[in-house]
Order: structure tokens, then C-alpha cells, then sequence
């Protein structure tokens, strides 16, 4: 059993288990942290970088998701300079890729568009790197689309921890950093892939679709994960 | 030696355009082009998309035409689909594409050239606006704010917004209509209609002053293309292309979107971005086209409902109808039919029905789509890969059709009106008015209100500034 610790975030006096993450007790005490790699039923990996926070007496900015609760922490997840790095940091994914909103099958309902929303990005300040990425469309079913891809790894997770195919993967580092299906293959001609979409299903973006959609027609369902990965606890007796 | 005249830029038309018109030693006019300046590259970006994209993508051409590219590309890929969508889908595309028609020609007629037709070609360009209208027939400039008004609403009733709507979508539309919206259109109408009839009314009124107009602007026969039903009938969503001489005679008929690449050939010209298609068996240049209201009513037997068959009877009484003025009254007679034609479609008895959207695959590698823009016919023409990317795109823009007669008849007015020895803004304004009753749309993303600066330059050939007229 896991012991109880005090800790302020933002001033407020909050309580949670040691093995809980900052974002954990935050969003348990009503406190919202901007995500985009997070997935409730995935492991975390601290990819976006989005839910950095001040932590007093620790210089660096660390990110909530990934970082445990400890007693008499104090955790700041709102300032200026953290507003600035979030903003930063979702300009930065927009010029990295090709993310025209209008004429994307995920506009009005893509995690991307609304974090650059609720943290009022009105335009990017860096210039675009306009990459050139082909569309894999060779899966019956679903498509890749890179250029809306922003390498958070959910589809990474969710095909390895859940589905257990494993298929996705990121080739190459840095800016050459790309999703792959089994070794760099088109997913069409993936063998370990089951089809089984859930990759498509709780990607952020309109990245990961279903063929035959329109503009702004691609709607994802991700409720399902917290539920399977609830149910995969339980049979396994955690 | 030769001397040049530059309009740059060409104003109150969607787009950037120039002309220029090459003067002889003797003060006359040898030629004039007319040149588009700008370059847009949609054909090449949309290479690698998924082609269920294109219809979204491809309506950001145009903010004034967005639903005729709308049309055209969801068109194009029901063909690559192998589809015949459910007839309501077709009927409620149709109902948009007549709203498309009736607000682009309202802001052609109205916003950019009754300011010419009202207060006079040659009348102070500071006031030869919309403004200048508000002031001198204040209900002339708001009926044709209203036409507008009411088009761009049933576009919004129907797509959600005004103004690239996701609704049209390959194999049919988004979403059913719903009866309320249906009312609230169909309660437009009546009042729409009414004023439609007075503006015809109003212009015919306005022909007397325009005589010497009318026998130069693009005044020459060409061939007109247009959309007809299979009864011959005017038709604007689907039905077949047919190609009139200027006597009337049919010299192509019943052509389907197939047919394009056997009729229709481009050319490009070095002096301009836009393509110049022409009718392919006649060759360049004597296979040059018009497209559009004028030619739509020229090829058309009938219009299927009555008001506008009555005013397009009258029409044809005209002995000078092959002049481009008369564009203008085209675009008010194809005003009225698509109120008309808008009532009826709204009227059939399962236009609510909620199948509105067939689903396939991708069961044809090449498709082609064409339908009647307001300027005139609009192709689309796109090949995919084996997994539905974009391989290949051609689009043949109305404004392309008539590329050619506008060049000519730039010519034509410019020989008429302008002397090089005394030049006056008025005679300028003519050489772009020609222009105007094409309505080209350029760019089409972009359109001025009679305010954009036009800069006239008389130039020797040496460079010299001979002359200068600036607005």
C-alpha cells in the first residue's frame, strides 16, 4: 500500500498517493495541465513536453506526467514563462509539419487545434519547415499521414501495451524522427498489424485516419482505453 | 515605334490582372493583351493527397466560387468512386450550386458592374463604386445586396457556413436538410424573385445609353459552350456539354465529361498564367470559345421554368446578342431561373429524405467532373494510384474558356476607344468593363471594390512616360 503525501500545487493544499504523477493529483484536484502525449491507459513517456511544470527548489522545469508527487513539494503549473514554453512548444509543432487545419479531416476535432486554441496561438513565429512526406495509404482500412504526425508515440504505446502487435515504431532521430510500420514498410503490407485501429483511434491529430473521410469527418473514439486497460489490470490481479 | 499602355491592375474583377495595349506610330491601336499575373499551383500541390480531400481542397481555389469547385471536384471523384449517388444528394447539390450562381452574379452584376452601368463609363471613378450606387439608387445597391445575401444563406442553411463548406462530399452531401431550413429557404424566394425581375426590368432600361457598348465589347462570333439537360435545356449540376456556333447551329452535342480530352485542347500563351483552351477540331485560334451565362443561354433551347424561359424568349429577340455585354443581362436571366429552379427542387416530395451519401471504394482510376460555374464550365479532371492517392490533376477553370475572346475583345474596345494622342480614364475603364462582363475570376481568392489604385502609364519605347493617368 502506497503512502499519502501532502504537497501545495499552485498555492492549494493537495494530498495523493507517492506513486501518483504531478498530473495525477493536478487533474484529481481539478487542475489542468495541458497534454498531448498523455493517454489515460498508456504508459507515459514525457514526449510533448507540454505539462512542464515548476517544481520550488528544483531549477529545471520538469514535466508533470512523468514526475512523482512528494511530501511538501511545491508545484507551480501556471506562469508566464510556462505559458510561453507551451505556446513555444505547439509552434514548433505546427512549423515542424504540414498542418493546414481547413482542409484537414480532423478539423474541429483534433487535440492539436484545441491545446493551440485554449493557449490562444493565433499564429506560429518561427518559419515553416514545409517537410515533404508521402501520405501511406496502403492499408485497406486507415492511413498515415505524416505530415500531420507531431511523434507523441500514442499510437507506439496503444499497439504495443494494449493491441500487443507492436507494428509501430519511430525510425531515425531528431528531426529526421518518423513512424514506421514493422521495419520502415508500407502499413498495407505490415505483417504483424492486426487491423485491429486502435492506433487511429486515439491518435491526437488527423495523422492516423480512416479512408473515405471528408474534411473535417474524422472523429476519434478514445474512450475505449482507459476501459480495456481497467479490465487488463483486473485480470492480471494488479 | 510602337507605344504601350499598362492598366495594372485590372479593377473590380476577382484576381490580379493586367493589360496592356500596344499603340502604333500613329497614335491607334495595333494590339492589346490582357494578362494574368498570378500563379497558383493547385494541380501540383494536390499530388500525394487522399482523394476524398479534394473536394475541401480544391474549393480553396476560390473564396467567391468555392461551391463550383465544391461541385466539380465531388463530381470528379464519384466518378473515381464508381458511384451514382442517391438522387436527393444530387438534387440538394444542385439547389447549392444554384445558390452559388445566384450570389456570384449578383456581386458581378451588382457590386462590380452597375457602378459602369448606373453612373456611366465615363463617370468619376471615385464615385463609380458601390458607394457611389448607395447614393445615387440606393434601392438598385441593396437589391443586389440582398441577392447576395440570400444566396450565400442557402449555402449556409445547406453547408453550415457561407463560405467553404465541408457538405459536399464524394458519393453525395454530409447531411440530410432539414424541413425548418428547407422553409426558411423557400421563404426567401418569393421576395428574391421580385426583385431579380426588376433588375432586368432596370438594365433593359439602361440599353438605349449603352449602344456604342454593345457593338464593341467582345462583339464577334465565337463558339459557345454550355450545360444542357437532355432535352436541350439550360442545366447548371449535371447533364451534357454542347458546343453552338454563333448562327446557332449545334456543333457538338451530348458530350460527356469523357469526351473533354477529344474536344477540348489548352494552349498557353507566353504573356499570361492563364491557360487558353479551345474547341480542338476547329484548332487554335479559330477554335475560341466563350463559356458562361451568355453562352449558357445561347446553347440552351429552353429554360425549364417559366419566368426565366419568358425573359430568356425576350433575350432572344436581340439582334446583337453575341455581344459580351450581354452577359450581363444573362447573368440576371440565370438569376431568376435559379430562384425558380431552386422552388422546384425544394418542393419535390422526398427532397428531406436522409439518404443523402453513397459509400465506395475507389473503383475507377481516372474521373472526370463538370459542372456550370457562374462563369461558365468547370472540369476537373483527376487520376489515383491503386490505394486512392493523387497522381494527377487538371483543372480547366471557366475563365480559361474564355481566355481567348477576352484577349480579343480587349482588343476590340481598345481599338475602338483609345487614341494615344488623348487619353482619358473613361476610355481606359471601357478596355476593363470588357473584361468585367466575362466576371473572370482570377484568382479567385481576391476582389476589389472599384478603390484599388489603377496606374495608367503611355510609355515610348525607350521608356520615356509619355502620359499618365492614376485613380
Amino acid at each position: 500500500m502506497s503512502r499519502v503525501v501532502t504537497l501545495k500545487i499552485n498555492g492549494q493544499d493537495v494530498s495523493g498517493r507517492e506513486d501518483e504523477s504531478i498530473l495525477d493529483v493536478a487533474r484529481e484536484n481539478g487542475i489542468e495541465i495541458p497534454t498531448l502525449c498523455q493517454l489515460d491507459g498508456l504508459s507515459n513517456v514525457g514526449a510533448c513536453r507540454l505539462c512542464l511544470v515548476e517544481i520550488v527548489g528544483v531549477s529545471r522545469l520538469l514535466p508533470a506526467c512523468v514526475t512523482r508527487v512528494a511530501e511538501g513539494m511545491e508545484v507551480n503549473t501556471e506562469s508566464e514563462r510556462l505559458l510561453r514554453y507551451r505556446r513555444m512548444i505547439v509552434e514548433m509543432l505546427f512549423s515542424e509539419g504540414n498542418h493546414v487545419c481547413p482542409v484537414c479531416i480532423s478539423n474541429g476535432h483534433c487535440e492539436l487545434q484545441d491545446t493551440a486554441i485554449a493557449l490562444q496561438i493565433n499564429h506560429i513565429g518561427m518559419p515553416y519547415r514545409f517537410p515533404v512526406r508521402q501520405v501511406d495509404a496502403s492499408h485497406a482500412r486507415y492511413g498515415l499521414d505524416p505530415n500531420r504526425c507531431i511523434l507523441c508515440t500514442r499510437c507506439v504505446r496503444v499497439c504495443d501495451e494494449i493491441e500487443g502487435a507492436h507494428t509501430w515504431d519511430i525510425m531515425g532521430r531528431g528531426i529526421a524522427s518518423q513512424l514506421v510500420t514493422d521495419l520502415a514498410t508500407p502499413w498495407g503490407e505490415s505483417e504483424t498489424c492486426t487491423s485491429c485501429g486502435k492506433c487511429v483511434q486515439i491518435c491526437p491529430t488527423g495523422a492516423l485516419f480512416i479512408k473515405g473521410k471528408s474534411v473535417g469527418e474524422m472523429t476519434k473514439r478514445p474512450d475505449f482505453l482507459p476501459y480495456l486497460a481497467m479490465m487488463r489490470n483486473r485480470k492480471n490481479g494488479s | 515605334m510602337t507605344k504601350e499602355i499598362t492598366i495594372n491592375p485590372v479593377t473590380r474583377i476577382e484576381g490580379h490582372g493586367k493589360i496592356t495595349i500596344y499603340l502604333a506610330e500613329d497614335g491607334s491601336v495595333s494590339d492589346a493583351k490582357f494578362h494574368v499575373t498570378q500563379l497558383r499551383g493547385f494541380e501540383k500541390f494536390a499530388e500525394g493527397r487522399p482523394f476524398h480531400e479534394m473536394p475541401s481542397l480544391m474549393a480553396r481555389i476560390c473564396g467567391i466560387c468555392p461551391v463550383s469547385h465544391l461541385i466539380a471536384s465531388a463530381k470528379a471523384c464519384d466518378a473515381l468512386l464508381g458511384v451514382r449517388i442517391p438522387p436527393v444528394a444530387a438534387a440538394l447539390r444542385r439547389v447549392m450550386n444554384l445558390a452559388q450562381l445566384a450570389q456570384s452574379h449578383a456581386l458581378s452584376f451588382f457590386y462590380l458592374s452597375a457602378p459602369d452601368l448606373l453612373l456611366g463609363m465615363d463617370s468619376d471613378p471615385a464615385q463609380r463604386n458601390l458607394f457611389g450606387m448607395l447614393s445615387a439608387n440606393p434601392q438598385l445597391a441593396r437589391d443586389g445586396v440582398t441577392l447576395r445575401q440570400n444566396g450565400q444563406q442557402i449555402i449556409e442553411l445547406l453547408g453550415g457556413k457561407r463560405i467553404h463548406p465541408g457538405w459536399v462530399v464524394p458519393g453525395g452531401v454530409a447531411e440530410p436538410l432539414s424541413a425548418e431550413k428547407r422553409d426558411q429557404i423557400l421563404a426567401m424566394l418569393p421576395n428574391a424573385i421580385a426583385i431579380t425581375q426588376q433588375a432586368i426590368h432596370w438594365f433593359k432600361e439602361q440599353l438605349p445609353r449603352f449602344a456604342e457598348e454593345i457593338s464593341a465589347f467582345a462583339n464577334f462570333p465565337t463558339l459557345h459552350m454550355g450545360m444542357v439537360d437532355r432535352r436541350g435545356n439550360l442545366e447548371t449540376y449535371d447533364g451534357y456539354l454542347r458546343i453552338v456556333d454563333a448562327e446557332g447551329n449545334v456543333v457538338e452535342d451530348r458530350m460527356t465529361p469523357e469526351d473533354y480530352l477529344d474536344l477540348i485542347e489548352e494552349a498557353a500563351e507566353p504573356h499570361s498564367f492563364l491557360k487558353s483552351p479551345y474547341y480542338k477540331p476547329r484548332g487554335y485560334v479559330d477554335g475560341m470559345l466563350r463559356v458562361g451565362p451568355l453562352s449558357r443561354l445561347l446553347a440552351a433551347n429552353q429554360i425549364s421554368t417559366p419566368l426565366a424561359n419568358a425573359a430568356l424568349q425576350d433575350f432572344r429577340q436581340i439582334p446583337e446578342r453575341q455581344s459580351s455585354f450581354y452577359f450581363h443581362l444573362a447573368r440576371l436571366i440565370e438569376i431568376l431561373y435559379a430562384w425558380e429552379e431552386i422552388q422546384r427542387v425544394l418542393n419535390l416530395p422526398d427532397i428531406l429524405s436522409e439518404h443523402v451519401r453513397a459509400h465506395a471504394e475507389p473503383n475507377a482510376f481516372e474521373g472526370v467532373g463538370i459542372s456550370e460555374a457562374p462563369r461558365g464550365t468547370l472540369m476537373h479532371h483527376y487520376k489515383i494510384d491503386k490505394h486512392g492517392l493523387i497522381t494527377y490533376v487538371n483543372l480547366i477553370i471557366a475563365t480559361g474558356h474564355n481566355n481567348l475572346a477576352m484577349n480579343a475583345g480587349v482588343k476590340q474596345v481598345a481599338q475602338r476607344f483609345v487614341r494615344g494622342d488623348r487619353l482619358t480614364e473613361g476610355m481606359l475603364n471601357r478596355v476593363e468593363a470588357v473584361i468585367r462582363t466575362f466576371d473572370p475570376c482570377l484568382s479567385c481568392s481576391t476582389h476589389a471594390v472599384g478603390q484599388m489604385p489603377l496606374h495608367v502609364q503611355l510609355l515610348a519605347p525607350n521608356g520615356e512616360v509619355l502620359d499618365e493617368i492614376a485613380r
